[in-house]
């Protein structure tokens, strides 16, 4: 979203190698070791290189275990952080003048709503040393290059939109995009997150990530389709949650989701689906959503039994292909999506995921040389791809440093603001949410096979929170939001700092952690803030003690 | 051009890219250099002897795998001295360890005419299995200490540093830091360890069980790349299929992305998709 609004297209402007070869890496929100495993080798490559990696976290983790510095940071502060360097940076006249000139646009107004965001006043919001702060904006000031990375720790909050607007600012000021060594990298969380935007699966927006209200895409779609197409935007899913409360949506097919388990305040979730007129699910597993079905379409395996591309974070487009049969009547995704539309009486062709791809470059200008001959060859190919004699694209966006930079990147004014959900004598623990290394999301695919780590949900509990409440390491204790209640085992951690706890969704059978999170969600991305619920704990006694 | 360098293999002229090494000079000539220890994407450990070779003016032979190649070296690679040198390198391994699955030690000891039975008789490096665990099994009497592991486990990819080579002499043994067990160790069970083993010593826990009933069927196994279902990296996983499941995961040494290495999830989490009938 942020990405978008400043270059034009939503995807990381670096490629993996550019941690290679990169002098300075900051990843902020991001658990790399745990999440994103081989991407960290390339990080790791770039640190044996020389570069020097700073990691922004609350919690100590695999990663901030390999950084020159784990920047400790305040749940949902880090527009704070970057907005305290970016003044640092431009008080003390650090930043890339030439570039900032030349490339960006709305410098003014961005200095004059750092101006006030002093080191000191940063840390009290962050809790991070205010020299810790200036040393650390001077350093990635100096730095030649810098890799600047993202995870959820950024997108999983009210205002993730500003979070990343305000990583894009700190690029932007230091001329960190568009060159060998310098972008700006979300780390995608799932397989083809990249790949499906970019295939249109966003309200608004056709395959190429064209938009729907472009009456010239429109038409060009409508000529390859014979169909009208809306003109009107169709709902993201908070606002589909939001028309299924108002009653104004009935009917709902999810494909390869879990909302039940995966989505914030699942209690909720739960009702708005059960109380639809018809919700058909199509996955590979009767997962709670499927439970709530009327209708469930068994799918293929997509990685090991259908044919198809993924796009990954680098923007890389490579074949997925079947590897063995599929069990019983399941059926490919395409043959289950163009078998419905036939049977609603729609002519549509049954066509193979080539053909289909094939459709698809011809109506876009990204993918257009990306054949399936070029990517078994190149294994992958990373668009933009204007035609088939181009190589693809390592770095985006380096008309910024030409002598025509094309549209000029925009600074945002974002200003810091708390999580939503404040602590209060009532429920005075912050819980944050997140990833363990051997496992994934709901756990659907990861539950499966046999991990030597794997003692299904536990929370992190630091061991002065512990004793002062008089919780055994390993105790299970009850866990309330105003939302809901779970029980969890709690082990003592000094990866959190007191006062925070932390959870994963990853055995919501067992835990369903998303019973106590929070869906506030940011207005412009839709994204629930996962990484902040205030809770309170108790031991089990207590809470029985107080229900009698 | 002072970045190329011209060496002579055998009395053949040969010009190679500054940065490249005696190995890659008698490669340009079209001669294969046998090897246990090299891999291709990790640091030359100079463990195994088996590609040294005669350099003009050295008194000792050379790991060509990792001697940095310089402008007017004479190598010369079928001498009975290098000869020799491999083929005691193949004889002494095989006196210590069990080769059932070490391909390149057969291949080098086929190539250089060895005795594996010369020196049998002493000290092996027999030792229990380690089963400890449901992903991978090791076999450590199959280990010819190649520091593949250590090194994929280390720096050169994984950064975990679980493991490392303890003990001197005949005692050197791969350990997981203080004699502990697999399980209490940092090990996160990557498996790029497995991924690089070259002896079999660490191999998948199913392909271990396959081989053991007599069912690890080399001819019926399918081999296909596709791209990992996990998070956002893209991984290329190579899924090796019998009988319709998948018995083991690796990925292409070549491809940009994993150079051959993967995390726990890809390489050990495929079993949902061949969960049937619940």
């Amino acid at each position: 979203m942020g990405l978008t609004a400043v270059f034009g297209s939503g995807a990381g402007t670096s490629s993996y190698e550019d941690f290679h070869r990169t002098a300075f890496i900051l990843l902020v929100g991001s658990n790399a070791a745990e999440a994103h495993p081989i991407i960290f080798h390339h990080i790791m490559k770039g640190v044996k290189n020389g570069a020097e990696m700073v990691v922004v976290d609350p919690r100590q983790t695999l990663t901030t275990k390999k950084a020159h510095e784990h920047v400790r940071i305040a749940v949902g502060s880090d527009i704070a952080l970057v907005n305290a360097m970016a003044h640092v940076i431009i008080r003390d006249g650090l930043y890339h003048k030439e570039f900032v000139e030349h490339a960006t646009e709305g410098f003014e107004a961005f200095a004059e709503s750092v101006s006030t965001w002093t080191a000191e006043r940063a840390s009290l919001v962050t809790g991070i040393a205010a020299d810790r702060i200036e040393s650390l904006a001077r350093r990635y000031a100096a730095a030649p290059t810098c890799m600047i990375a993202w995870t959820l720790g950024i997108t999983e909050h009210h205002n993730a939109v500003d979070n990343v607007r305000g990583l894009i600012n700190l690029a932007l000021l230091c001329g960190n995009v568009g060159r060998s060594g310098s972008g700006l990298n979300p780390l995608r969380g799932q397989n083809n997150v990249q790949g499906g935007g970019d295939m249109g699966a966003l309200p608004g927006r056709l395959p190429g990530f064209q938009d729907i209200t472009d009456p010239d895409v429109r038409h060009k779609f409508e000529a390859a389709w014979g169909t009208l197409i809306s003109k009107v935007p169709g709902y993201d899913q908070t606002q589909m949650f939001h028309a299924m409360e108002e009653n104004r949506l009935k009917g709902l097919f999810v494909i390869g989701e879990n909302p039940v388990q995966s989505d914030a305040n699942s209690r909720l979730v739960r009702r708005l689906l059960s109380d639809l007129d018809a919700l058909v699910v199509q996955d590979i597993f009767m997962t709670p959503t499927a439970e709530l079905a009327d209708v469930v379409f068994p799918a293929f395996v997509s990685f090991a039994e259908s044919e198809g591309t993924y796009t990954n974070s680098e923007r890389r487009v490579q074949r997925v292909k079947a590897a063995r049969k599929a069990p019983g009547e399941a059926r490919d995704d395409l043959w289950i999506l163009a078998s419905l539309a036939r049977s609603m009486g729609h002519d549509w062709p049954i066509l193979g995921a080539q053909a289909l791809f094939d459709e698809m470059r011809r109506l876009t200008i990204n993918f257009r040389g990306i054949t399936y001959e070029r990517m078994e060859k190149l294994r992958g190919m990373q668009w933009p791809v204007y035609d088939e004699n181009h190589p693809g694209s390592s770095v985006l966006h380096e008309r910024l440093w030409q002598s025509d930079p094309g549209p000029k990147a925009p600074f945002a004014v974002v200003d810091w603001e708390p999580p939503v959900e404040g602590l209060s004598s009532e429920y005075p623990f912050l819980l944050t949410t997140g990833r363990r290394l051997a496992f994934f999301n709901t756990g659907v695919q990861s539950n499966v096979y046999d991990h030597p780590h794997k003692i299904g949900e536990w929370m992190e509990l630091h061991p002065k929170d512990a004793m002062d409440l008089g919780i055994q390491d390993g105790e299970i204790i009850a866990v309330e939001s105003k939302r809901g209640r779970v029980q969890v085992p709690a082990y003592y951690s000094e990866a959190v700092s007191p006062g925070t706890v932390f959870m994963s969704l990853h055995f919501p059978d067992e835990v369903t952690t998303n019973d106590l999170t929070i869906d506030a969600t940011d207005p412009q991305s839709g994204t629930a803030e996962f990484k902040a619920a205030a809770v309170r704990l108790s031991r089990l006694d207590e809470a029985a003690g107080k229900e009698a | 051009m002072h970045d190329q360098l011209r060496l002579t293999i055998d009395g053949v002229n040969v010009t190679v890219p500054q940065g490249s090494t005696v190995k890659d000079a008698i490669e340009a000539t079209n001669q294969s250099v046998p090897t246990l220890c090299w891999h291709e994407n990790l640091e030359p450990a100079n463990a195994c002897r088996a590609c040294v070779v005669e350099l003009k003016g050295s008194r000792v032979l050379v790991a060509s795998c990792s001697r940095a190649a310089e402008d007017g070296m004479e190598i010369q690679t079928t001498t009975e001295r290098v000869l020799n040198s491999r083929k005691l390198v193949a004889e002494l391994l095989m006196s210590t360890s069990n080769a059932d699955l070490a391909f390149d030690l057969q291949h080098l000891a086929e190539i250089t005419g060895a005795n594996p039975g010369r020196f049998s008789g002493g000290a092996t490096w027999e030792r229990p299995l380690q089963d400890d665990n449901s992903l991978y099994v090791r076999d450590m009497a199959k280990c010819i200490l190649c520091y593949r592991c250590v090194q994929a486990c280390g720096e050169d990819a994984q950064n975990t540093f679980a493991i490392s080579v303890a003990g001197r002499g005949f005692e050197a043994h791969i350990d997981a830091g203080f004699g502990r067990e697999l399980p209490e160790s940092d090990c996160v069970y990557c498996g790029n360890c497995v991924a690089v083993c070259p002896t079999g010593a660490l191999i998948g826990k199913t392909e271990w069980n396959l081989r053991q009933e007599g069912r690890w069927n080399e001819e019926g196994l399918t081999r296909t790349d596709t791209i990992c279902s996990y998070c956002g990296v893209g991984c290329a996983l190579t899924l090796h299929v019998l009988d319709n499941r998948i018995v083991k995961v690796t990925s292409p040494a070549d491809h940009p992305v994993t150079h051959g290495m993967l995390c726990v999830k890809g390489r050990y989490g495929y079993e949902f998709a061949q969960v049937e009938g619940e």
